[in-house]
C-alpha cells in the first residue's frame, strides 16, 4: 500500500506540484512556440510523453546497470566497481537522439497525416530540455544511495512529466486562443503575452506546493495517521515579513534534486512564511 | 566558397544587440528563467555558456568539412555535451556551491537552443575566426540578457545587486514573487515587451527619415 502510495506522490508530484514547465523551466521553448492551437499543442505533448517515456527506460537501463559506481555489467567486465557517471551526458544525448529518431520513423509509419502536421518539430524535441531533464532526474535518484529508484519509479516520473507538460501546454493554448480575440499591445504580442500569462498560471500552480509533503506526512505515519486537515500553525500567515536577509549562503535550491518531489516544496512548507523563499 | 558571409567583426556585434539570442531570436529561455534570481548564479551561467559556446563553434568549424547532413545535429549535441561535462566538472571542483545550486541547469545547457543554432547557423558554414567571433558575441548578448533579468528579479526580490545590499528593508518592502517561477516568467514577458518596443522605435526612425524624403 505504501509502495502504491509512494508512486501515486512521484506522479502527482512530477505532473501538478513540481510541473516541469511552470516550475522547472524545462520544455518552454515549444510552450512558447506550439501553443496556438489546442489540436497542436495536445499533439506535441503526446509525442513529448512518448519520447519522455522511451529515453527514461533506456537511461535508466543504462545508468543502473552500466553508469553507476559498482554497476553490474562494468564490474562483470573490468572485474571491481567502477564508476563512469562522468559519461552520463553523453550517453544520455545518444539515448534521447535515437528514441526521437524510434519515434519519428514510428509515427511516419503508422500516423503519416499527423506526421506531415508535425514537420519540423518532431526532430526538434531532441533539443526539448524536458526529456534530458527528466533522465537527469532519474540518474541523481539512481544514483543516491538512499533512494536508488528501480525502474518503476523512474518509468513514473517520466510519464507524469510528460503528463504534466501536456496538461500545461493544453492549457496555455486554451488561453492563447482565447487571447487572439483580445487586443494586445503591439510589444507584447507573441511571446510577450505567452509569458506573461505563464506567470500567472505558474502562480495558480505554486498554490498546490506542500500537498506532497502533507500526503506524505499521512502515508508514511506509523503511530498516529494525523489527519490532511491544516491545523493553527500550519496555517501560512501573509501579513508576516519574510526572515530578514542574513549572509549565509544556503540557497532552498541546495535541497538535492533528488527525493520524491520534496524540492521546491521544501521551501514554500506550510509552517514557514509564504515568501520564505528568499535566500537566508 | 570564397569568403562569404558576415565578417568576425560584423559576427561579433550582431550577436550582442541586433540578434540577441534571448530578445530577438528567443532562444535558450529555460536557463533564462531559472537561473536568474540572483546576478551571481547569471553570471555563473553566462561564463560557462561562454565556455561551450566557444569551444563549441571552433571545434564544430574545424570539422565542418566531415560533418554529414543526416547526423550533423547529433556530432553538434555530442560536441557541445563533452565540453558541458568539462564545464560541469570544473564548477563541481571549484564552485560546489553554485553548482549545487545551478543544479541540473548546467547539464541542461546541452540541449540549450543558443548553442546549437550558432553551431548549425554559423560554425558549420564558416571558419575558426568568424565561428569563435561569433561565440563570443553571442554569448554577451545572453549575458547581457541575464544580467537584465536577474537584476530585476534580485532587486526586488530580495534587495540585492550581486550579493551587496541595496534596497533597506524599511524602505522597498521584498516581493518574494520575484525569486519564484511567476516572477520569472513575468520579467521575462515584461521585459520582452520593452525590448520589442525599442527595436520597432530603432527601426521605424531610418522608415520615418524615408517617407519624410
Amino acid at each position: 500500500m505504501e509502495y502504491i502510495a509512494d508512486l501515486i506522490l512521484i506522479a502527482v508530484g512530477a505532473a501538478i506540484i513540481t510541473n516541469f514547465v511552470l516550475i522547472y523551466f524545462v520544455g518552454i521553448c515549444p510552450f512558447i512556440g506550439v501553443s496556438r492551437r489546442v489540436d497542436m499543442a495536445f499533439g506535441m505533448g503526446c509525442a513529448v510523453t512518448f519520447v519522455i517515456s522511451i529515453a527514461a527506460l533506456l537511461s535508466w537501463a543504462f545508468t543502473y546497470f552500466i553508469l553507476r559506481e559498482g554497476a553490474p555489467l562494468t564490474t562483470a567486465i573490468v572485474g571491481h566497481p567502477v564508476d563512469l557517471t562522468i559519461l552520463s551526458y553523453i550517453v544520455y544525448i545518444f539515448v534521447i537522439a535515437s528514441s526521437v529518431q524510434l519515434v519519428e520513423m514510428y509515427v511516419r509509419k503508422f500516423f503519416p497525416t499527423l506526421y506531415k502536421s508535425f514537420g519540423v518539430y518532431l526532430p526538434l524535441i531532441t533539443t526539448n530540455c524536458a526529456i534530458l531533464f527528466a533522465c537527469l532526474k532519474i540518474m541523481a535518484n539512481v544514483i543516491d544511495p538512499k533512494e536508488a529508484w528501480g525502474l518503476d519509479k523512474a518509468l513514473v516520473l517520466a510519464v507524469f512529466g510528460g503528463v504534466g507538460f501536456t496538461l500545461a501546454i493544453v492549457i496555455m493554448a486554451g488561453i492563447r486562443e482565447e487571447l487572439d480575440q483580445c487586443d494586445v499591445p503591439a510589444p507584447l504580442r507573441g511571446a510577450g503575452i505567452t509569458l506573461v500569462v505563464a506567470g500567472i498560471l505558474a502562480m495558480a500552480f505554486l498554490g498546490f506546493a506542500g500537498v506532497d509533503a502533507n500526503l506524505a506526512k499521512m502515508v508514511h505515519a506509523k503511530e498516529k495517521p494525523t489527519p490532511a486537515k491544516t491545523q493553527p500553525a500550519d496555517v501560512p500567515s501573509f501579513t508576516e515579513r519574510p526572515p530578514a536577509n542574513d549572509t549565509s549562503d544556503t540557497h532552498p535550491r541546495d535541497e538535492s534534486f533528488g527525493g520524491s518531489g520534496k524540492q521546491l516544496v521544501r521551501t514554500v512548507r506550510p509552517a514557514d512564511p509564504v515568501l520564505a523563499e528568499s535566500p537566508q | 566558397m570564397a569568403s562569404d558571409g558576415p565578417t568576425p567583426l560584423e559576427r561579433f556585434l550582431s550577436g550582442i544587440l541586433p540578434e540577441n539570442p534571448i530578445y530577438r531570436q528567443l532562444l535558450g529561455m529555460c536557463p533564462t528563467l531559472a537561473v536568474t534570481n540572483g546576478m551571481r548564479e547569471a553570471a555563473t551561467m553566462a561564463g560557462a555558456v561562454m565556455f561551450v559556446l566557444f569551444c563549441a563553434n571552433v571545434i564544430t568549424s574545424l570539422i565542418r568539412s566531415l560533418l554529414k547532413p543526416h547526423l550533423r545535429i547529433l556530432i553538434f549535441t555530442l560536441t557541445i555535451a563533452t565540453f558541458v561535462t568539462i564545464a560541469d566538472r570544473f564548477l563541481a571542483a571549484f564552485l560546489p556551491d553554485m553548482s549545487k545550486r545551478l543544479g541540473p541547469y548546467i547539464p541542461l545547457i546541452i540541449v540549450n537552443c543558443v548553442i546549437i543554432c550558432r553551431c548549425e547557423v554559423c560554425a558549420s558554414k564558416q571558419g575558426v575566426v568568424t565561428a569563435g567571433a561569433d561565440a563570443i558575441g553571442q554569448s554577451l548578448g545572453f549575458a547581457l540578457g541575464l544580467a537584465s533579468i536577474a537584476t530585476v528579479r534580485e532587486v526586488l526580490g530580495s534587495g540585492t545587486w550581486f550579493g551587496l545590499p541595496l534596497l533597506p528593508e524599511a524602505f522597498w518592502p521584498r516581493w518574494g514573487i520575484m525569486l519564484l517561477p511567476p516572477g520569472a516568467f513575468l520579467t521575462l514577458g515584461l521585459l520582452l515587451g520593452v525590448a520589442n518596443k525599442i527595436a520597432s522605435t530603432f527601426a521605424a526612425k531610418p522608415a520615418a527619415k524615408a517617407a519624410a524624403e
